[in-house]
């Protein structure tokens, strides 16, 4: 071995991880999301200047600098109406941008993503069935237990119809889609015909997405999840590259792909739950921020799950924002606004791997 | 090594492989060769862990394939697939650096870059480094593809058709990599279509037909005119060219009779 290889000259030197862009892009989403979150926190009704939320927050930790908010109720506004609805648009966006890209790298398909193949309708009918019936059998907790097992069974349904020889082709994928949106809707639609008045609303409202009415305890029951997820998905990152050889090279390599498969489908489930159940069906985040990580830093998962979901985060605020003040004295449903610009992206984003792909392979 | 044991692999009614054995020692290249749907894909299969035989064995290191777990055998064992598929646009680097995946959190670990390098090196895609494997040409896939198996640095290689979409100076150059890998001491098993070729860099030829191994020994014992003609149904002469064998195969539309031969000339 030794003879053969000192036969070669020097090894050469590779081509340099893009370290630079990598950690430009994580500092740009990280000062994003710091502004954001100010400025998102202080715009409404109520104004209150970024530097006094700032100051707001910091005499909350024990610091005693900055201003504090002008107005009389300013403070108690933040504490009580924004800062919730602000912390669960971040956690809702970086779930859903998380589980696009663990999607996408499962099915090998940058199509890939909940809302896109159902499993954000099929969280939403089982959290659906949970109000219309009134069920509380785990207190707060059965709205999102109930949303992850529908996500769960859900994603594991998708994953089986649309499978075949190791990879999912892009039309089976979108058409699998459709048959489990279909079935799902009328499910919801069952439901809302079943609900009463109360229960009717609140279903309308989750199948718009919207972050309107969050409060802390929704945070508190959100977070662990969106924590298992997040944390989840960064250990089995590495893994993912491989899998993107295709299920027989990737076992030749030494991935368990089936146990790799599984995991990474409870995560989605996980995230995809801990994102509906408070504010119902946002769409196509988790298609659009991978997406565009992938363009600044390439697909390595790595670095695109972290990104993706700070990146979710940054985008669901500024949605947030928009949906809030956009229309006086209205709060626009999210969904609409993602689905808005989402749905001519996906569109983009088929045409394009249409033909990359030589086809709808 | 590696050891095929009595295998049987069978697709329905149609047998693939019937009873086939097979033995590969460390620091031998064995090229297994073939007419199409012989079954040496599927004998690769077998030997990769990838399809289930219904009766009999392949086993490395003494133990069944089915038993390993994937990573520990990953690390014994190394293969490169006919087909090279890739999801998403990696860039060839980073599809060689994947061959390192077994050694994640070990001590190997450390020599990921120098390891990489190398293979890139020895297959002659470092100039390809960071372009993405998707627009890469068929033959520039299968050497990008062929030094991530290099990465892996296993004891066992298993090659399928490793100089299937190669042209004529890459494809010497892989076997030649094969060959040195056998000279350091490990196994190679290469399914290698081009007889001649197969003669020049192969310790041993095993010539699979019909789903069983109808020969297997040294070129120069396995490539008989008769033997080979009968296997590939076409008629060929084994001819001698400064010490290395050459089978070259009958011409079918080389053998005009002058009847019709004559209207052509003259027509021009």
């Amino acid at each position: 071995m030794t003879a053969v290889l000192d036969s070669h000259p020097e090894a050469p030197a590779l081509p340099r991880a893009r370290t630079a862009r990598t950690s430009g892009l994580f500092l740009a989403l990280g000062a994003l999301l710091v502004v954001m979150v100010l400025v998102a926190a202080g715009r409404g009704h109520l104004d209150v200047p970024p530097m006094q939320v700032l100051g707001s927050i910091l005499h909350r930790v024990g610091l005693d600098v900055g201003p504090l908010p002008e107005h009389p109720q300013g403070d108690a506004t933040l504490w009580n109406v924004r800062f919730p609805r602000v912390a669960l648009a971040v956690l809702v966006g970086a779930s859903l941008a998380t589980a696009g890209a663990l999607m996408q790298g499962v099915f090998g398909n940058p199509l890939a993503e909940p809302s896109v193949v159902g499993v954000s309708t099929g969280a939403a009918f089982a959290a659906s069935v949970s109000i219309v019936f009134s069920l509380a059998f785990a207190g707060s907790w059965t709205t999102p237990l109930l949303a992850f097992a529908g996500g769960l069974v859900t994603t594991l349904l998708v994953y089986v119809m649309s499978r075949s020889d190791g990879r999912t082709e892009v039309v089976t994928l979108v058409l699998t889609g459709i048959a489990v949106n279909a079935v799902c809707s009328a499910g919801m639609a069952l439901m809302l015909f079943l609900g009463d008045t109360a229960a009717r609303e609140e279903i309308v409202f989750w199948q718009l997405g919207s972050l309107n009415g969050s409060r802390w305890q929704h945070v508190g029951i959100v977070l662990p999840f969106v924590v298992a997820g997040l944390v989840g998905a960064a250990v089995i990152a590495r893994r993912l590259d491989v899998l993107a050889l295709g299920d027989r090279a990737a076992r030749h390599v030494g991935i368990d792909v089936e146990r790799l498969r599984l995991v990474a489908i409870v995560l989605v489930a996980l995230l995809t739950a801990a994102a509906v159940s408070f504010a119902g069906i946002i769409g196509f985040v988790g298609l659009v921020v991978p997406h565009l990580v992938r363009m600044v830093v390439g697909p390595g998962h790595r670095v695109l799950v972290p990104a993706s979901a700070l990146g979710g985060a940054v985008l669901l605020l500024a949605a947030d924002l928009v949906a809030r003040t956009a229309v006086e004295s209205a709060d626009l449903p999210i969904g609409m606004l993602t689905s808005l610009v989402g749905g001519p992206f996906f569109f983009w984003l088929l045409r394009r791997t249409r033909r990359s792909a030589g086809g709808w392979a | 090594m590696l050891r095929v044991q009595d295998v049987v692999v069978a697709y329905g009614e149609r047998r693939v492989l019937d009873g086939v054995s097979l033995e590969v020692s460390p620091g031998e290249l064995v090229a297994l060769v073939g007419p199409n749907g012989a079954g040496k894909s599927t004998l690769m299969g077998v030997m990769s862990g990838d399809v289930k035989p219904q009766r009999g064995h392949a086993s490395v290191d003494g133990v069944d394939v089915a038993a390993w777990r994937a990573k520990d055998l990953a690390r014994r064992r190394a293969v490169l697939t006919q087909e090279q598929r890739l999801a998403f646009g990696f860039s060839a680097v980073d599809v060689v650096r994947m061959g390192r995946a077994p050694w994640a959190r070990t001590d190997r670990e450390d020599e990921d870059d120098r390891v990489v390098a190398e293979s890139m090196l020895r297959t002659d895609v470092v100039h390809l480094a960071a372009q993405p494997f998707p627009t890469l040409s068929g033959g520039e896939k299968a050497r990008t593809s062929f030094a991530r198996v290099l990465a892996q640095e296993t004891e066992l290689v298993l090659l399928d058709e490793p100089t299937a979409a190669l042209d004529l100076r890459h494809q010497d150059q892989v076997l030649a990599e094969a060959r040195a890998l056998a000279l350091g001491g490990r196994a190679v098993v290469a399914v290698v279509h081009d007889l001649s070729v197969a003669a020049a860099y192969a310790d041993r030829m095993a010539v699979l037909h019909g789903g069983a191994v109808v020969a297997d020994g040294v070129p120069r014992d396995v490539l008989r005119p008769d033997l080979v003609g009968e296997v590939y149904e076409h008629p060929v002469d084994v001819v001698e060219h400064g010490g290395r064998l050459l089978v070259v195969p009958h011409r079918l539309h080389t053998t005009p009779t002058p009847q019709e031969e004559t209207p052509w000339s003259s027509a021009r």
